[in-house]
């Protein structure tokens, strides 16, 4: 089939999740750029945005109109050679809404999933609950006429598994988005022995028209992302446990975070990130993980404990942060979840105890957000890790165990044959969590 | 022209900040003062420096597109807002796309010449941030003939004076001409920074000729041009008197703190009719030459302009129609520094419609304000050297590409 055919009909499982909707968006551009040209005007394309959720629908419809907007914003010198033969359209703002409007006019909101059996693509962006997933492939199965291709944004569960349980004869693919879709360049694409070669081919087209940067990645629970993730997100939770006879565990807390994030010049610490993902993301994810893994145990009681007293994290729909470890106000962490008190410590009370614990630190500390826009930013990033081997405190221990952690993890990726190479893992952090280096590196070797 | 039957004065300039990117105060998504605001902020400015309200004897208001970009008309209406002893006199508010703030200062100099009038205040404005600029450019695409819109560039003007650019680079030399404008967009910022009202004065580039030089990108953009080439979306007002002798009594200003039109050409060109030659600013020609011959001068008797920059190619193109060099030589007289604040003739030195910023209506005002500061000495940390052998200020503001032209030389009263 060709790429306009298999585009179709799509449809997007989970339409109205936090990934889901992302990749609806993309879709939704890409078969509206395809129907608007010349070619295409008689193709019907049709994009199914599933999902169990009526208001949840109704708010990707908002979503939807808002970013399609935004999209065509930036894109209307284009726009104007496509609608240049529509003597009505004159105005930018009139080429916009025509836009946005093509762009809805192919999505059809369902809750049921009845449409998806004349799709020839499924994309399938549900909870990461293999037995669903599976479920939910066995019944558009029995009941397809087509041989559909399903593309699965798992982020954890083994795509081989999810194949041989719902019989799908290779018909499935790893494609896993980074939060949020629209923004995030990076796609890990994961296929199994078993996976058609006409969805590898199909997948580097498509990932190429949207502008995505491929990793790909084998077939092991977690894939490069997470397997790098969730053992570094253990690796400063234990730190921070360490920390607790003396700080506490709101200072642990707070220490490892900052340590995580300024030493380490991340864009955020490790406790903001695992609130950003959702602290039940994170635990679900090692669960799905930890049965495919024979030589380590990847749990932690402190998630199980958090998660018992109903701190999450994640994100509200408006995508502003839920109070997780930390507490926000403005998207700023303001305090830190104490569970003995089962309340926040603001962070104004632990502060000075945990910094002068940290001790003294080089004087430069380059800045996440500027660093990553410098033409020279091996160079600075080579200056400053020399800076902080050579301070002698206790901040610069703990974000050299960080980051020797950081790459041990890295190369165990490899040695496990996860990843193919080092660029692989390197490039999986620095675009798909913003990394500004990657975590395989010399900087700690030299001088 | 025929001589003037009277002396014609303007004093009591003021300008509002020119807000917009850029400014530190400036945020999208951040509520911004109205189109009121600017009015009463730039009206009492001047007021305050002549006595108040009760010395007017009518107001006029330049603004090009209140209409759409703040959903409001009949201006005049504000004029009575700014101080209660407007109430009851004429106002009159007039309009020429990008050339208001012109049509408005002729609008008042006629009033004097009538003696209807003694003192007549006049304000330009224009509240552009209200839109994105890709809607933005819907609204100022009425500078130019509707019928051409649908297949002009989505950015229409910039697209217009990118296809001028265009046909220099082919005529005479992408390169040399890409270092004129660079140069031009250096100056424009440089002087910008002397001028606590102007939008780029907290720009802080270090080389600002390099970033002049980043190569235009068609797909997002326009082709010949990149944003640096362009003047900005701006709010802002600029308000100033434009009085009789008899005025300057009536408000106790002395003449030597105002400046004397002493000549000007007004020049109106077909907006159906598209430009003869991309390379040349005729109309602005046409209309320089006027002004400089009413005023019985030659462009070695001015020691500062003001011209109407609206993109880096406009600011080469009026120094070729000013007759500084040949056609084709302006991008390496700019590039030389001739028209620097230290060159041979200073030009635009409070950074102009690309440095100050360009909201649209006001402009035309605001190069009379910046002349009247330059001639009398009170530019601030903006003031250049004025040589007493070429005493003359010159303005000249345009709407649309090339269309609706005033040119005012002045001298210091």
């Amino acid at each position: 089939m060709k790429y306009e055919d298999i585009l179709g009909n799509v449809t997007v499982l989970g339409a109205a999740g936090k990934m889901g909707s992302g990749i609806l968006l993309l879709t939704a551009v890409e078969m509206a750029d395809l129907s608007l040209k010349p070619e295409n005007k008689d193709r019907n394309f049709i994009l199914n945005a599933m999902d169990v959720s009526d208001s949840g629908l109704a708010g990707l419809m908002s979503y939807l109109r808002v970013q399609i907007t935004k999209i065509a914003e930036k894109k209307t010198v284009a726009l104007r050679s496509t609608y240049a033969d529509r003597a009505d359209l004159i105005e930018n703002g009139e080429i916009i809404e025509q836009y946005v409007f093509d762009v809805m006019n192919i999505v059809r909101p369902t809750t049921g999933l009845h449409p998806a059996y004349k799709s020839n693509l499924i994309f399938e962006a549900v909870n990461e609950n293999p037995e669903l997933k599976v479920k939910i492939f066995k019944d558009i199965e029995n009941n397809t006429k087509l041989s559909p291709w399903y593309f699965t944004n798992t982020s954890s569960v083994p795509i081989g598994s999810l194949d041989k349980k719902a019989e799908l004869g290779g018909r499935i693919l790893g494609f896993h988005f980074y939060n949020p879709p629209a923004v995030q360049k990076l796609v890990e694409v994961i296929a199994t022995d078993e996976t058609l070669p006409e969805l590898k081919e199909f997948a580097a087209t498509y990932a190429a028209k949207l502008r995505k940067v491929t990793v790909p990645s084998n077939d092991f629970a977690g894939f490069i992302g997470n397997g790098h993730f969730m053992r570094d997100a253990l690796h400063g939770i234990e730190e921070a446990k360490k920390l607790g006879g003396e700080l506490g565990f709101t200072g642990g807390v707070y220490t490892l975070n900052k340590v995580s994030q300024e030493l380490l010049v991340r864009p955020m610490g490790i406790f903001q990130l695992i609130d950003y993902v959702g602290i039940d993301v994170c635990q679900y994810i090692m669960q799905v993980m930890n049965p495919h893994l024979d030589d380590e145990d990847l749990h932690s009681e402190i998630l199980d404990l958090m998660i018992d007293q109903n701190v999450r994290g994640g994100q509200n729909s408006d995508g502003s942060q839920k109070d997780g470890f930390l507490k926000y106000e403005k998207g700023r962490p303001v305090a830190i979840y104490d569970p003995d008190k089962k309340g926040y410590v603001p962070i104004d009370d632990l502060k000075e105890k945990a910094d002068e614990y940290l001790g003294s630190l080089p004087e430069c500390i380059p800045a996440w957000k500027s660093v990553i826009r410098e033409k020279g930013k091996e160079d600075i990033l080579k200056g400053y890790f020399i800076a902080l081997k050579r301070v002698s405190s206790n901040g610069s221990d703990l974000a050299v165990r960080y980051i020797e952690r950081s790459k041990e993890i890295g190369k165990k990726l490899i040695a496990d044959n996860v990843a193919a190479n080092e660029t692989d893992v390197n490039t999986v952090m620095l675009t798909g969590f913003f990394h500004a280096y990657g975590p395989i590196n010399d900087f700690l070797n030299q001088g | 022209m025929k001589k003037l039957r009277k002396k014609v004065y303007m004093t009591a300039g003021y300008n509002t900040v020119s807000l917009g990117t850029g400014r530190k105060e400036f945020h999208p998504k951040k509520p911004r003062p109205g189109i009121e605001h600017y009015i009463k902020e730039s009206g009492e400015g001047t007021l305050s420096q002549i006595g108040g309200g009760k010395n007017v004897d009518e107001s006029v208001i330049g603004n090009f597109m209140a209409a759409r970009f703040n959903n409001q008309a009949n201006l005049p209406g504000f004029i009575p807002m700014i101080d209660k002893d407007l109430y009851g006199k004429p106002a009159t508010s007039v309009e020429g796309a990008c050339g208001s703030g012109g049509l408005a200062l002729m609008a008042g100099i006629r009033s004097i010449l009538a003696e209807t009038a003694d003192v007549v205040l006049t304000i330009g404005v224009e509240v552009q941030n209200t839109v994105k600029a890709i809607y933005g450019a819907d609204i100022l695409a009425g500078a130019g003939w509707y019928k051409e819109r649908k297949k002009g560039h989505a950015y229409f003007f910039p697209g217009q004076f990118s296809d001028r650019a265009g046909a220099y680079f082919e005529k005479y030399g992408r390169e040399g001409a890409r270092k004129g404008l660079a140069r031009w967009f250096r100056n424009a910022i440089e002087n910008a920074r002397l001028c606590p009202t102007a939008q780029e004065f907290h720009n802080r580039v270090e080389d600002l000729e390099a970033l002049g030089l980043t190569e235009p990108n068609g797909k997002a953009f326009v082709d010949n041009l990149n944003v640096f080439d362009c003047s900005k979306v701006s709010d802002g007002a600029s308000a100033i008197a434009i009085v009789s002798e008899e005025g300057l009594e009536k408000i106790g200003i002395d003449k030597k703190d105002a400046i004397e039109v002493v000549g000007w050409g007004q020049c109106e060109a077909d907006i159906t009719a598209p430009p003869e030659d991309l390379t040349k600013l005729s109309t602005i020609k046409i209309a320089a030459e006027e002004a400089l011959s009413s005023a019985g001068i030659t462009i070695d008797d001015l020691g500062t302009i003001e011209t109407h920059d609206c993109f880096t190619i406009a600011g080469i193109l009026a120094v070729e129609a000013l007759g500084y060099t040949k056609p084709g030589e302006g991008a390496d007289f700019v590039a030389e520094g001739n028209t620097a604040r230290d060159g041979k003739i200073p030009m635009n030195t409070t950074g102009g419609l690309i440095g100050w910023g360009h909201p649209t209506g006001a402009t035309g005002v605001h190069q009379a304000v910046t002349i009247l500061e330059q001639l009398t000495g009170k530019a601030g940390d903006a003031q250049i050297n004025i040589d007493p052998e070429r005493p003359y200020g010159l303005t000249i503001n345009m709407g649309g590409d090339d269309k609706t032209i005033v040119a005012i030389v002045y001298k210091r009263g």
